[in-house]
């Protein structure tokens, strides 16, 4: 199985071709394809994790003598962990110029994780989204749509080479653009995903200009090749950096990172299932992806491991903060949930940053779990309890009648926010510590700060949502159990999938079975770290009372109420926040009109006076020799026998067309007339 | 025999069917003057390989003997189609294509 990954990726390629083509024919109108192919795949990738498991666990049994590879200022492998090459499997795609493009399939830990992560993900946003969209006009489309989102992220999950991954990355671009702009008829929505088409497009720019940088420095390519020239001594510096920064983009465009971010929030334009797919699985994790996969050229790009500030470890940072502090302002549910993402994706990203590289994929893999379980527990919301509406202000006490949903989403909270033994305590906390014991201090700050405010966001959330008084005008009541169910699935992952890399309990197993030891920088291993894990429970724990003490005794609280209104200050703040940093009023008046506006300007300078003089010039030269063309020769000349030969022509159509009567017989006897004047003709002459 | 009598039934035949075609009104008439005209060609192939010994014309004959069939088979079913239109078969009022 381990080399025939390529079927995972090609399962749901075939359904998506099989629902494009039959959908509205086959019973369920396709959806029952999807799920089928989507469902295979999950167990194809159970089975490979499975297998891959057993790879590294044969390999350690006896691994000596293979762990002698020495990198530049990076041991790998050594008396601990054996050295696991992955499993590369590869087929020339074509060749031109003597290069050859391959494509092919490149597993080790980090591909085995995200296939399982791609895949469950996917089958449960499927099973959802026969409950959440079940009448939809174009419900047979939407779930062709979903098959080639989980194929187009595997593709870029399994690929071998850059070049592969650019298409896999691409696709999953098209995908989510075709996605978001689901409901195109409204115009909102489509402008939401072109939007989100042309800032990823923008990193996008970065990815093919750091994968063709890549391809000069390394001759090929291929990821291995690439890895293993970053973490060689071959590896030049200067290159690696200018490389690193234009990835750098491209994670930013893909995984919203601060400041090209402003796509994600009107990204929940799309279905909601859509959104948990974009959110957790897919599109967004992309970019962490890409930085997990090519982590050499970054560690030595940008220097990780030397400490200090870098860019991937700032912009992360940035992130963290400003995602979190604009999701306190939202009054939409989804984009709380966005805004929290963006927040939890810069936590990643400043994990690779600072040399976390478990504690960054292994937040991913929990992110994945309970992202998802909220934006279908938003979804579940506005399916039974507010029909179709996002907006929090329609919503609360919804803790009663929907009781289910209600226990799913404050466990993926709680998860969220990082609390005791949930699944985003694990992971969030050996960022933390990472960050810390890396010399990052602050960065550990940041997180720290980044964990108080993620616990008070969510809290103001479930507030709004569950508790207090029904605002909404309709009868709130319980999804059905297709959509039910995949929120309890995700609840048990979202309390459970921690527990696969807890410190304190000896299982470590992303350490041992995820990370790569073939060509990969030798990152230090970092013992868990009592008081910090403490401090962070503690301040989210003191952020959730705070914020719930707020809420709920809001009234007590005259002199806050109204705060905004009345103080200039606190107004002008809340502004600021509800205006996202004028971010998107930068792009598009200052940055779009800036650039259109001098250049708007200069060309009409040069078309007034350069290029009208050269015209006029050159009309009042061309009208003089036009008047004589046109007075003698055009007038007498050419007219005279264009007219004479039209009235030639018109006559003889005239006269020819008594001819045509269209009566067949009539043609017939013109035939047989002429064949037998050519007979007598011919018997004249020869005989005769 | 002579060649001259098959010659000259063939050539009454053909005549039959120019006249046939050129002044015949009823669609399905025009086809079976058509008919005459051909087998007309038959004989004139036949009664030549006959006088010739040679098989060809014959075989020629068979050609024209198939052809004919498809042939009416086509034209049958233009003609249903005419009758179907304009409620008649007569040819005269097909002239759509008039200039």
């Amino acid at each position: 199985m381990l080399d025939a990954v390529w079927i995972v990726t090609a399962l749901p390629a075939a359904s998506f071709l099989v629902i494009l083509f039959f959908g509205k024919r086959l019973p369920k109108k396709g959806a029952g394809i999807g799920i089928a192919a989507v469902g295979a795949s999950f167990v194809l990738s159970c089975i490979t994790a499975a297998q891959w498991i057993d790879h590294v666990n044969a390999a350690e049994g006896h691994s000596v003598g293979l762990g002698a590879f020495v990198g530049k200022g990076m041991l790998l492998s050594g008396s601990e962990h054996a050295v696991v090459k992955p499993v590369v499997h590869s087929i020339t795609w074509w060749h031109n110029g003597g290069v050859s493009f391959g494509v092919g399939t490149y597993v080790d830990g980090l591909t085995v994780m995200m296939m399982f992560v791609v895949t469950i993900i996917s089958l449960l946003v499927h099973i959802y989204s026969t409950g959440y969209m079940r009448g939809d006009h174009r419900y047979t489309w939407y779930f062709a749509c979903l098959s080639l989102f989980t194929s187009s992220m595997l593709l870029l999950v399994v690929a071998d080479n850059t070049l592969q991954m650019l298409v896999g990355w691409e696709l999953v671009g098209l995908c989510s653009f075709m996605l978001i702009g689901f409901w195109w008829e409204d115009p909102a929505n489509s402008r939401a995903a072109i939007k989100a088409f042309l800032t990823t497009r923008t990193g996008d720019i970065g990815l093919m200009i750091g994968v063709i940088i890549l391809f000069f420095a390394v001759g090929s390519f291929g990821i291995e090749k690439t890895n293993v020239y970053a973490s060689g001594p071959l590896g030049q510096h200067d290159i690696l950096l200018a490389a690193s920064v234009c990835l750098m983009i491209a994670i930013m465009g893909k995984s919203g990172q601060f400041p090209l971010h402003t796509w994600l929030p009107d990204a929940m334009a799309g279905p909601t299932p859509v959104s948990a797919l974009i959110h957790a699985a897919t599109m967004v994790v992309a970019g962490v992806f890409l930085g997990a996969r090519l982590y050499p050229v970054f560690y030595d790009g940008f220097s990780i491991g030397n400490g200090g500030v870098n860019m991937m470890a700032l912009i992360g940072g940035i992130t963290i903060l400003i995602g979190a502090v604009l999701a306190f302002v939202q009054q939409d549910i989804k984009k709380v949930l966005a805004y929290s993402t963006i927040s939890q994706l810069g936590y990643m990203v400043m994990a690779l940053g600072v040399g976390a590289w478990v504690a960054a994929v292994f937040h991913l893999f929990t992110h994945a779990f309970f992202k998802a379980l909220l934006f279908l527990g938003a979804g579940s919301v506005s399916h039974g309890g507010t029909h179709h509406s996002f907006d929090m202000r329609e919503m609360g006490g919804l803790r009663k009648s929907m009781p289910i949903t209600f226990w799913t989403f404050l466990i993926g909270s709680l998860a969220l926010a990082g609390i005791f033994p949930l699944a985003g305590f694990w992971s969030k906390d050996e960022i933390l510590v990472n960050a810390g014991a890396n010399g990052f201090d602050v960065f550990l700050v940041i997180g720290l700060v980044g964990a108080f405010l993620t616990a008070a966001y969510m809290t103001r959330c479930v507030y709004l949502t569950f508790f207090g008084e029904y605002r909404g005008t309709h009868h709130p009541h319980e999804s059905e159990r297709s959509i039910t169910i995949p929120l309890i699935v995700l609840a048990g992952f979202s309390i459970l999938a921690g527990l696969v890399n807890a410190a304190p309990l000896g299982l470590e197993k992303f350490a041992e079975y995820v990370q790569p030891t073939f060509a990969f920088p030798d990152l230090m291993h970092v013992e868990f770290d009592y008081p910090k894990a403490i401090l962070s429970v503690a301040l989210a724990t003191l952020a959730i009372g705070i914020a719930a003490f707020y809420w709920f005794r809001r009234e007590e609280f005259g002199a806050l109420e109204g705060l905004t209104k009345r103080n200039k200050v606190a107004h002008a703040g809340y502004a600021f926040l509800e205006n996202k940093y004028y971010l998107d009023h930068l792009y598009e008046d200052v940055i779009v009109d800036g650039i259109r506006g001098p250049i708007a300007r200069a060309s009409y300078w040069v078309n007034q006076h350069v290029i009208d003089g050269v015209v006029n010039g050159a009309g009042r030269g061309a009208k003089t020799v036009g008047q004589f063309a046109y007075g003698t020769v055009d007038q007498r000349v050419v007219d005279g026998a264009v007219n004479g030969l039209a009235r030639e022509t018109g006559a003889a159509g005239g006269e020819l067309r008594k001819i045509q009567t269209g009566q067949v017989q009539r043609y017939a006897l013109l035939l047989f007339a002429a064949v037998g004047l050519l007979s007598l003709a011919l018997f004249l002459t020869n005989v005769l | 025999m002579q060649l001259n009598q098959f010659l000259v039934l063939s050539a009454f035949l053909f005549g039959t069917g120019i006249y046939g075609v050129l002044a015949r009104r009823n669609g399905v008439l025009v086809l079976m003057s058509v008919e005459l005209m051909l087998n007309a060609v038959n004989i004139n192939l036949i009664a030549f390989s006959a006088f010739n010994r040679n098989v060809g014309g014959q075989v020629f004959a068979l050609f024209v003997i198939a052809i004919a069939a498809a042939e009416v088979g086509v034209g049958l079913a233009i003609v249903l189609l005419i009758y179907r239109n304009l409620r008649s078969p007569d040819l005269d009022e097909v002239d759509q294509l008039k200039g």
